[in-house]
């Protein structure tokens, strides 16, 4: 039980931390609280249902198409939303206020047009069975999004580190004047930021949302609050901080409900959020405050 | 049929009576109005919308067959609430003071009661709730009576053909713990569970907005029990059944929900997942008997959709409402809660006679529903 337990853990912190990479990119980039992001991950879930019920689109399919959708929303929200503050070098506050404003009535728009009820892909969308070995059992979407959040991880790490766009991303968190003196597009960049994190929610909604069955459009809201903890938790901006707080956060989750209660699985991610920033407010791993500085 | 003839009958020869003792058109044409106060607009618009339909079909049937008091016709005035519970005690004071109704029926929701209740009870005005079942609306004062089945009395039933039909014995119980109507459902199962003697091997709960739910069904897994009891909303049900069934507990394990359960959303998101997941109901749309099968086609042809049990419940009620004016023998309050007291009725929903605290006295109407390939059918 103890091992199945674990699994479940992973998988559950595979999903936060796969919903985090996108929302810690923008915020450890662009200093932004862009809370507009819990829609890019209902909106890429909708369009991949849609396009997979009206078209009848495969998972490779509906996937990439769901996620860049949601990466073309994010690019045309975050200009519509977010230049005019940008160019006032308003603060952080008023971007939260903005995109707070924003989200809501998006989220209500979204419930205008297509309803509250919970929706599903249809059935045999992806093969739901689950392979069993040693006593555990997984489901091929499970392991999807496993595999998926660690393949990103990897990829957002090389795109970072290794590419003219990473250098000119990094160069963009450490101090927008400077890199715009240095010559680079602070505008392409930044709607090179907006699409990638909206990509990566996008791609989040369409694979939680082909887990757990349950697609409506408030489905981002929920998600938000763990963002939250996972982002402040592992670091501000920090890739691999997210994926290690999420996954730890799932798996502390699966084991308070599985061997002390589930009335306290709730509380599990906020003590620990508040832990974190009585004791180590630049996150687990301490990168945020080197970005920072 | 001969239940439903007896009663035309009887209806026709009361008016027939009616027509020779009291051969004068002005009295032919006197009606005795009812009002009623439902849901017609806003988001539950729909289940004031079933009433409304249930009510009135029941009523032109009570006037086809010659009305009431001999040959007095029934009339209805349906106040919109919008679920509103200002407006619907607004509603329960036009139709007190202007109107004068004796009766009125509704409002359609518990917490619309609540505040309409002690309104119409002090104005000694026989109030009948025909969707309302939460605790506590009967106790609001003497004129207040409900025709609605309280989950607690559902519930019972549902555990105990689970018992005897399929030898439960052990079961875990689930309950989403942020949602009023789910905990008072899982503190009715609770109660039942253990008057039947079944042993509780752990209680579990969860958010109604959480997705996963994969801790607490591996710890149930692990513990071999012969059933799951579940009170929560349709949605967060659905999901929890996907993922047992996803993380191996087999079907034999039934599921056995609660109210929120009973809802054809559930094997919309849940499929064959769902198959074997017992319901209790105080009606269902395909329940055997005559009665039920000429209310369903007539409804049907009427309003072009099926019935829903709200539909039934008013439908029912509206009758229950007849025969008391009519025992009554006038369009008086005070008379007719006398008689209301006396009612003895069967209609779509099953034998019907009312407790000393005004609630449905039987729960024998109650039909047990299984999930098979994602519809509910009657349990065999």
């Amino acid at each position: 039980m103890l091992s199945q337990q674990l699994v479940n853990g992973l998988v559950l912190g595979s999903t936060y931390a796969l919903f985090a990479l996108g929302f810690t990119l923008i915020f450890g980039v662009l200093r932004v609280i862009n809370l507009t992001y819990g829609f890019y991950f209902s909106i890429g879930a909708f369009v991949a249902l849609t396009v997979a019920r009206e078209f009848g689109a495969t998972i490779w399919v509906a996937l990439p198409v769901g996620a860049l959708s949601a990466g073309v929303v994010a690019v045309v929200a975050d200009w519509i939303l977010l230049t005019r503050l940008r160019r006032a070098k308003a603060g952080e506050l008023a971007s939260l206020m903005v995109t707070l404003g924003a989200v809501l009535a998006l989220y209500s728009l979204m419930a205008v047009f297509i309803g509250t009820d919970i929706q599903r892909f249809p059935f045999g969308f992806v093969d739901n069975t689950a392979i069993e070995f040693g006593g555990i059992r997984i489901s091929l979407v499970q392991m999807l999004i496993v595999g998926t959040t660690f393949v990103l991880v990897a990829v957002l790490f090389l795109l970072l580190q290794r590419t003219k766009l990473g250098l000119m991303i990094r160069a963009l968190a450490e101090n927008e004047d400077a890199a715009r003196l240095m010559g680079i597009n602070v505008g392409l960049t930044v709607a090179a930021v907006s699409f990638l994190s909206g990509t990566l929610g996008g791609a989040a909604g369409v694979l939680i949302g082909l887990n757990f069955n349950a697609i409506q459009p408030f489905m981002g809201e929920h998600m938000m609050l763990r963002g939250f903890a996972v982002i402040i938790i592992g670091g501000l901006g920090d890739i691999r901080g997210a994926l290690i707080a999420g996954v730890l956060l799932g798996v502390l989750e699966v084991l308070t409900a599985g061997y002390i209660s589930s009335n306290a699985k709730e509380a599990v991610a906020f003590t620990i959020l508040v832990l974190t920033l009585w004791f180590r407010p630049v996150g687990l791993f301490g990168r945020a405050q080197a970005k920072r500085a | 049929m001969s239940r439903l003839l007896s009663r035309v009958g009887a209806a026709a020869l009361g008016s027939l009576m009616g027509a020779s003792l009291l051969a004068t058109p002005v009295m032919a044409q006197q009606t005795v109005t009812v009002g009623a106060i439902e849901i017609l607009s806003g988001p539950s618009a729909a289940y004031g919308t079933a009433i409304k339909g249930g009510l009135e079909l029941a009523m032109d049937e009570i006037n086809a067959a010659g009305g009431v008091l001999g040959g007095k016709k029934l009339a209805l005035i349906v106040e919109d609430s919008a679920g509103n519970k200002d407006q619907a005690v607004n509603a329960a004071r036009k139709l007190v003071g202007r109107d004068k109704v004796p009766v009125v029926i509704g409002p359609t929701l518990s917490n619309e009661m609540f505040a309409v209740g002690p309104v119409t009870n002090d104005r000694k005005v026989v109030t009948i709730g025909t969707s309302t079942t939460a605790k506590g609306i009967t106790e609001l004062g003497p004129y207040i009576f409900r025709t609605a089945l309280p989950e607690s009395d559902v519930v019972p039933v549902t555990l105990k053909t689970a018992k005897e039909k399929f030898g439960v014995k052990t079961i875990a119980m689930m309950y989403a713990n942020d949602d009023a109507f789910s905990k008072s459902g899982f503190d009715s199962m609770k109660a039942a569970a253990e008057q039947l003697g079944l042993t509780i091997a752990t209680i579990e709960t969860f958010g109604s907005k959480d997705a996963d739910f994969s801790a607490q069904l591996t710890k149930i897994k692990g513990l071999n029990v012969d059933a799951i009891t579940i009170s929560a909303l349709v949605e967060p049900i659905s999901g929890v059944v996907l993922q047992a069934r996803q993380l191996g507990i087999p079907a034999s394990v039934r599921f056995i929900g609660g109210n929120g359960a009973n809802s054809p959303k559930l094997g919309e998101i849940a499929g064959a997942a769902a198959d074997g997941l017992l319901v209790g109901s105080p009606w269902f749309i395909a329940k055997k008997g005559e009665t039920n099968e000429k209310f369903v086609s007539t409804y049907k042809q009427r309003y072009g959709k099926d019935p829903d049990q709200f539909a039934a419940q008013a439908y029912d009620t509206m009758y229950i409402v007849a025969k008391a004016i009519d025992t009554a023998g006038a369009a008086d309050s005070e008379k007719i809660r006398e008689a209301l007291y006396k009612t003895d009725f069967n209609g779509v929903m099953g034998p019907f006679t009312f407790t000393e605290g005004r609630d449905p006295a039987s729960n024998e109407g109650v039909v047990v529903l299984s999930m098979k390939n994602g519809r509910f059918e009657i349990l065999e």
